[in-house]
C-alpha cells in the first residue's frame, strides 16, 4: 500500500467500490434500509441513489428476513444483489435465509444454482452502542460451509475487497467495523482489486506474530509500536478474509517467529482466534517457542457503561501485557 | 355451433393433459411410498397424494422460462413444472443422475434447467426467495413470472408476511399459491389462527386474493391463468388459496390419524382430483379405452423412472467436497 496519494474515508472507499462495480455490472441491485436518498445510516451509500435510482437502490421497510430472502432469491435467479443489514446484529433476523438458503444453495443444487449475494453489515463495539448493536458474529458465519467472510480493516483494503466480493460466484458476508467508517487512508484513483484469501503483512518482525482483523488491526499496529520501543520486533498480519483464509502466509510467519498472539474482538470460545491457535499447533508445532495466546473480548454481552465496555474489549495495554508474558516463555529452554 | 364444438374439443384435450399429468404425480408418489416403505430410499419424504390438481392446474399455465419455488412437499411441483420423473426419482435415491446429483434429496432438489428453483426444507423460506426471483424477472423485463407454493402452515410465519408485503409494494410478477390442506404437520389451521381465510389476508397487503377449489384442476387452472396473465402484464402479484387435502400423513411414517378423523379423510377422497377429472372426461365423451391407454402410458413412465434411478450410479465418496462455493 502506497504511503502517498489520495486520502479518503473507509465509508467513501465503499461508496467508490459500489459506484465502479454498479457501473461495470448493470445487473447489481442494492437492497436495504435507508440506503436510497438517505445515503445509508453510516453514509455507506452516499450519492449512489442519485446515479442509480430506485430500481437499483431499493429501500425497504424494516424487514430483514424478507429483504434478505428477496436478495438471495434474486441472486439465485441471476441478479447480483447486495443486502445491507446496516447493523450486523440485524442479520440475525435473517439468519435462516443466509445460512439455510444462500450458504447451501450451490451444494444442494450440485453447483447448478449460485447465489451471488453480498450480505453487508457493520459490527463491533463503538461508543456504548450496547448489547443489541455491537455484536461481531463473524465466527458464526465462518463456521458455515458455503459462506465467504470478509473483514476489511482500512479504506484501501475495503475498496479492493468489496470489488472482488462483487465478482464472487456465491454469497459473501462483508463485515465492516462501525468505528472505522470515518477513519482515513490512501486509496488510489485507478482501479485495483484485493483478492479474497490473501493476507497482508502490515509490518514485518522477527520475535512474534500478531494476527488481527478489522478494528483490532489498528490495536495490533499500536501495540507493535510500543513493543518496538522495548526491542521486541512484532510481525503484524491482517488475514483480510477469514473464509477463505490465507493459512500459508500466517503459518509461514509463525514458523519464522515461533510465537503467536491473536487479537479477536469476539469472545474466545469457539472463535476465529481459537481456530488460529489450532492451526498454529497443527502446522507449526515444532517451531513454536511459546504457547500461542489469544486476546479476545470478554464473554459478556456488550455493556453500555464506557468503563465496562472498555474493560470488555481488547486494548493496546492488554495486548502489550500479554505479549510480555509470551516473550517470557521459551519452550526449548524450559525443556532443557 | 361449430366454434363451440371446437372449443369443447380444446377443453377436452387440455383436461386430458391435466388428467395425465395428475396421474403421473399420483403414481409417482405411490411408487415413492412403496420404495420408501421397503427401505429402498434414504432420508425422509413428504408425499403430495391428494393435492395434484394444485400443481398441475397452476404449472400448466407456465412457460419453461418461468420459475417455480416449492416446498418440503414438492415432488409434484417438480414434475408439474416439467422436471422428468427419472431425475426426480434418481434424486430421491441419492444418485448422481438426480436433479441435484444426490446432494439434495427430497427437500433440496433443484432443476433450474426446467425453471424449477427447488423444493425446500424450511417452511416459509421459499416465499421471500420467490419474491426475489420476481424482482429479478421484473428487472429483466422478459415477461417471466414466478410461482411459489406453500402450505397454510407457512402463512403464520414472518417470512410470508414480509415477502408478500414486498412483492405487493414492488408490484412483482409473483403468484403466491397457498395449498391449504388444513394441517401444518398435525396442527389444524383453525387452532393456529383466528382468520382461516388465507385469501382474505391479501387485503392486508393491498393485493388481490382469490380462493379456489383445489381439487378441481380446471378451476385452479382458470384462477392461475388470470393471475399469471396479470403478472406478465406488470399487473402485480396475486395470492391464490387452493382448498385441498393430503390423504397421507405429514411425512411417510406418520399415519396421520392422531389429529384428524378417518371420516374426514374419506370425505376428501370423495373429491379426488384425479377421479374427478377422469369422470369429467368420460362425461364429455372421451372413450374409456382412450383413458386406459393414457393410464398405461403413465404407468410405463413411472416404471422407466424406477429402472433409470435404480441403475444410476452412486456418487463417488471423494466428491463430497465439490460445489460448496
Amino acid at each position: 500500500m502506497s504511503e502517498q496519494g489520495r486520502v479518503i474515508t473507509y465509508a467513501d472507499a465503499g461508496v467508490e467500490a459500489l459506484r465502479e462495480e454498479m457501473r461495470r455490472d448493470d445487473s447489481i441491485v442494492y437492497i436495504g434500509q435507508g440506503i436510497g436518498p438517505r445515503g445509508g445510516n453510516f453514509r455507506q451509500t452516499r450519492g449512489l441513489w442519485k446515479e442509480f435510482g430506485d430500481d437499483r437502490l431499493r429501500d425497504t421497510g424494516i424487514c430483514e428476513l424478507g429483504a434478505t430472502g428477496v436478495a438471495i432469491g434474486a441472486a439465485m435467479a441471476g441478479t447480483r444483489t447486495i443486502v445491507d443489514e446496516v447493523f450486523l446484529d440485524f442479520a440475525l433476523e435473517a439468519i435462516t435465509q443466509i445460512v439455510q438458503q444462500a450458504a447451501n444453495i450451490s451444494y444442494m443444487s450440485d453447483g447448478k444454482i449460485k447465489a451471488p449475494v453480498l450480505v453487508r453489515g457493520a459490527m463491533g463495539s463503538v461508543r456504548s452502542a450496547g448489547a443489541h448493536h455491537s455484536h461481531t458474529f463473524y465466527n458464526w458465519f465462518a463456521n458455515t460451509p458455503g459462506l465467504k467472510v470478509v473483514l476489511p480493516s482500512n479504506p484501501y483494503d475495503l475498496k479492493g475487497l468489496f470489488k472482488s466480493s462483487l465478482r464472487e460466484p456465491g454469497p459473501v458476508i462483508f463485515i465492516e467495523h462501525k468505528s472505522l467508517y470515518n477513519t482515513k487512508g490512501v486509496v488510489p484513483e485507478e482501479e485495483y482489486l484485493v483478492p479474497l484469501g490473501d493476507a497482508r503483512i502490515i509490518r514485518e518482525g522477527k520475535d512474534l506474530t500478531i494476527v488481527a482483523m478489522s478494528r483490532m488491526v489498528d490495536l495490533g499496529i499500536k501495540a507493535a509500536a510500543e513493543l518496538e520501543k522495548e526491542g521486541i520486533s512484532a510481525e503484524v498480519i491482517d488475514p483480510r478474509s477469514i473464509v477463505p483464509l490465507d493459512r500459508q502466509k500466517i503459518t509461514d510467519s509463525i514458523k519464522k517467529t515461533g510465537r503467536l498472539v491473536v487479537i479477536d474482538e469476539s469472545p474466545s470460545s469457539c472463535s476465529f482466534a481459537a481456530e488460529l491457535l489450532a492451526i498454529a499447533v497443527e502446522d507449526c508445532f515444532d517451531e513454536l517457542r511459546a504457547v500461542p495466546r489469544r486476546i479476545c473480548s470478554l464473554a459478556v454481552p456488550n455493556p453500555f457503561s464506557p468503563i465496562l465496555e472498555n474493560q470488555m474489549i481488547p486494548t493496546v495495554e492488554r495486548i502489550v501485557g500479554e505479549v510480555h508474558d509470551v516473550m517470557k516463555m521459551d519452550k526449548s529452554r524450559r525443556k532443557s | 355451433m361449430k366454434e363451440q364444438a371446437v372449443a369443447e374439443q380444446i377443453d377436452r384435450d387440455l383436461l386430458l393433459n391435466y388428467y395425465q399429468k395428475m396421474l403421473e404425480l399420483r403414481l409417482f408418489e405411490l411408487k415413492v411410498q412403496e420404495l420408501y416403505r421397503n427401505a429402498r430410499l434414504p432420508g425422509f419424504v413428504h408425499l403430495y397424494v391428494g393435492e395434484e390438481a394444485v400443481a398441475v392446474g397452476v404449472c400448466s399455465n407456465l412457460e419453461p422460462a418461468d420459475l417455480v419455488f416449492s416446498t418440503h412437499r414438492g415432488h409434484g411441483h417438480a414434475l408439474a413444472k416439467g422436471v422428468p420423473a427419472t431425475i426426480v426419482l434418481a434424486e430421491l435415491w441419492g444418485k448422481t443422475t438426480g436433479s441435484s446429483g444426490g446432494r439434495g434429496g427430497s427437500m433440496h432438489m433443484y432443476a433450474p434447467e426446467y425453471g424449477f428453483m427447488g423444493t425446500n426444507g424450511i417452511v416459509g423460506a421459499p416465499i421471500p426467495l420467490a419474491t426475489g426471483g420476481g424482482l429479478s424477472a421484473k428487472l429483466r423485463k422478459k415477461g417471466q413470472v414466478v410461482v411459489t407454493f406453500f402450505g397454510e402452515g407457512a402463512v403464520n410465519s414472518g417470512s410470508f408476511h414480509e415477502a408478500v408485503n414486498m412483492g405487493s409494494v414492488w408490484n412483482l410478477p409473483v403468484i403466491y399459491v397457498c395449498e391449504n390442506n388444513l394441517y401444518a404437520t398435525e396442527m389444524a389451521f383453525k387452532r393456529a389462527t383466528k382468520n382461516t381465510s388465507v385469501a382474505s389476508r391479501a387485503a392486508a397487503y393491498g393485493m388481490l386474493g382469490v380462493e379456489v377449489d383445489g381439487q378441481d384442476v380446471a378451476a385452479v387452472h382458470a384462477a392461475a391463468e388470470a393471475a399469471i396473465r396479470r403478472a406478465r402484464a406488470d399487473g402485480g402479484p396475486t395470492l391464490i388459496e387452493c382448498k385441498t387435502y393430503r390423504y397421507v400423513g405429514h411425512h411417510e411414517g406418520d399415519p396421520g390419524t392422531d389429529y384428524r378423523t378417518r371420516d374426514e379423510v374419506q370425505h376428501w377422497k370423495q373429491q379426488d382430483p384425479v377421479k374427478l377429472a377422469r369422470k369429467r372426461l368420460l362425461d364429455a365423451g372421451v372413450d374409456e379405452a382412450k383413458l386406459q391407454a393414457v393410464d398405461l402410458e403413465v404407468e410405463k413412465l413411472i416404471d422407466q423412472a424406477v429402472e433409470f434411478a435404480e441403475k444410476s450410479p452412486e456418487p463417488l465418496a471423494n466428491s463430497v467436497n465439490d460445489h460448496v462455493f
